[in-house]
């Protein structure tokens, strides 16, 4: 099994222990991944508040060089960066015009893109192509007696009809309940952090957060799982912001599902980058590091 | 300003010019002729998580739109409380892209430099997208300096702590790298830029024209 892999700008610095779990879980389970060499910025949720052509041609000069290379599967783990080359996937794909403009465009740069790279999440990769079953039978420890409130946030199961449902998705569930983890309820599992909102309108930003937060720790989660860096930080640096704000005394970690994965896979703690989350493990989870 | 002033004749010029701009942006959006199917239901507004902070709810901004206050809409702050979750999209039962077309007012705002007062949120976007040109990359430390520094940056110093506790845990980078292909970045980028004026035919242009001088009420 070989994928090229799409770190993207926040796995290089606020989310680095999503780019070291996720390759020493993909080296444990015998999968090889290749970064796309020379990749630039998806552009993200922000690109497209300035020039709409321009941010899908940005985008695609990164599925052109995919496609150059050869393979076929790009995995991108930030939900952003999924969300946007999917999109500009889609958007070329319903329209012609759009899809002459942006090779127009790229054509500039000595690139062509012939939509046939297929964007695909970590999640979706290791539960649909390997399988929880093999995934189980390389686990090295079993999650038994650890209670997770497993947090999807919004923009890797919408707007595309994508690998899961959009709004009461299961695929991290069933990942971990099969490694003997047992979900909580979470109605809040696709509902949005405030993204870059906790930078822009920090008081909303604050709201969201306190909302997930709490609705994770009333239903007994000792952690939160995460498939994007953004929620990650989101959820994890600003608890004690919102306990000053709302009187709370939110005290959770959260950390990136690859990071749990490790765990049960046996990974050692450096590998994992939890020496790097903010909110230290409690009881079980702790007991697990290596 | 009586009912019957509001109600009656088409929009002013301006007005019309204003959504004349807004509809070309929708343009690159797939489908974004289906805003004229909206059914005013409020599911959108029912499932967004921030709507309770905006001034405008979704709902409203498309029975604006109808009515031909663009302006009104390019003051508000709802475009750019808008956090992309798309769950109206999803539950939208008309299909209608609402957070895209979100994205085509911010467009417009930008353009046209209209903002609520003291509203500096699009400066993030424009120095996130300075910084991409330039390095083909972003740099989130620059990034938040950028926007903080001119905003607010008694801000900066309130996130000194965590900043600092980032950096003792490795996640934060200080120098932003250039890559190769920064060069084709640029290529890429003045490419777009030539190919904006002038649109091309576009199966959406008859809705556009049409609804330019249209006015609906309610």
């Amino acid at each position: 099994m070989e994928y090229l892999y799409y770190p993207g700008c926040s796995l290089e610095c606020s989310g680095k222990q999503y780019d070291e779990s996720l390759r020493a879980v993909f080296h444990a389970l015998g999968i090889k991944l290749t970064e796309l060499d020379d990749w630039n910025c998806c552009g993200a949720t922000i690109y497209m508040s300035v020039n709409e052509a321009t941010s899908l041609a940005i985008a695609a000069r990164n599925l052109a060089l995919a496609e150059q290379s050869g393979c076929h599967e790009l995995i991108a783990p930030c939900s952003a960066c999924y969300t946007v080359l999917l999109k500009t996937n889609r958007f070329l794909q319903d329209s012609p015009e759009l899809r002459t403009k942006v090779n127009r465009i790229l054509a500039e740069a000595g690139l062509r893109y012939g939509l046939t790279v297929k964007v695909r999440h970590p999640l979706d990769v290791l539960v649909n192509d390997v399988g929880v079953e093999v995934i189980a039978l390389s686990a090295k420890q079993s999650l038994k007696g650890v209670s997770f409130a497993p947090y999807y946030g919004c923009q890797i199961v919408r707007p595309e009809r994508g690998f899961d449902d959009r709004e009461f998705p299961t695929t991290m569930d069933r990942l971990f309940e099969r490694l003997g983890a047992t979900s909580v309820y979470f109605p809040m599992k696709t509902r949005c952090c405030g993204g870059m909102l906790m930078t822009t309108f920090p008081d909303v930003g604050l709201e969201l957060v306190k909302e997930l937060l709490g609705c994770a720790t009333e239903n007994g989660a000792q952690c939160i799982t995460t498939t994007c860096p953004m929620c990650q930080l989101n959820l994890e640096a600003y608890q004690k912001r919102v306990n000053k704000l709302f009187g709370a005394s939110f005290s959770i970690p959260v950390v990136f599902f690859t990071q749990l994965l490790g765990l049960a896979l046996g990974c050692p703690e450096k590998e994992l980058g939890l020496q790097r989350n903010l909110v230290p493990l409690t009881e079980p989870l702790s007991a697990l590091v290596a | 300003m009586t009912n019957r002033d509001v109600l009656a004749g088409p929009p002013s010029a301006a007005e019309q010019e204003l959504r004349r701009r807004f509809l070309e942006q929708a343009r690159d959006v797939p489908g974004s002729d289906r805003i004229a199917r909206c059914l005013q239901c409020g599911t959108c507004t029912g499932s967004c998580p921030v709507s309770y902070a905006m001034d405008i709810s979704p709902r409203t901004v498309i029975a604006l739109f109808r009515a031909g206050e663009m302006e009104r809409i390019l003051q508000s702050r709802t475009i750019w409380i808008c956090a992309s979750c798309y769950m109206c999209t999803t539950r939208c039962p008309q299909s209608i892209k609402i957070t895209d077309l979100l994205y085509a007012l911010k467009r417009t705002a930008m353009d046209e430099g209209l903002y609520p007062d003291g509203f500096p949120v699009y400066r993030l976007s424009k120095n996130f997208v300075r910084m991409v040109n330039r390095y083909g990359r972003n740099n989130e430390l620059r990034l938040l300096a950028s926007y903080y520094l001119k905003r607010n940056p008694f801000g900066l110093l309130r996130l000194l702590p965590l900043g600092m506790l980032m950096m003792m845990k490795g996640r934060v980078s200080l120098f932003p790298r250039k890559i190769r292909g920064v060069r084709a970045i640029r290529k890429i980028l003045e490419a777009a830029e030539s190919l904006k004026a002038p649109p091309e035919q576009h199966a959406g242009v008859e809705y556009a024209e049409s609804m330019i001088g249209y006015r609906a009420v309610g």
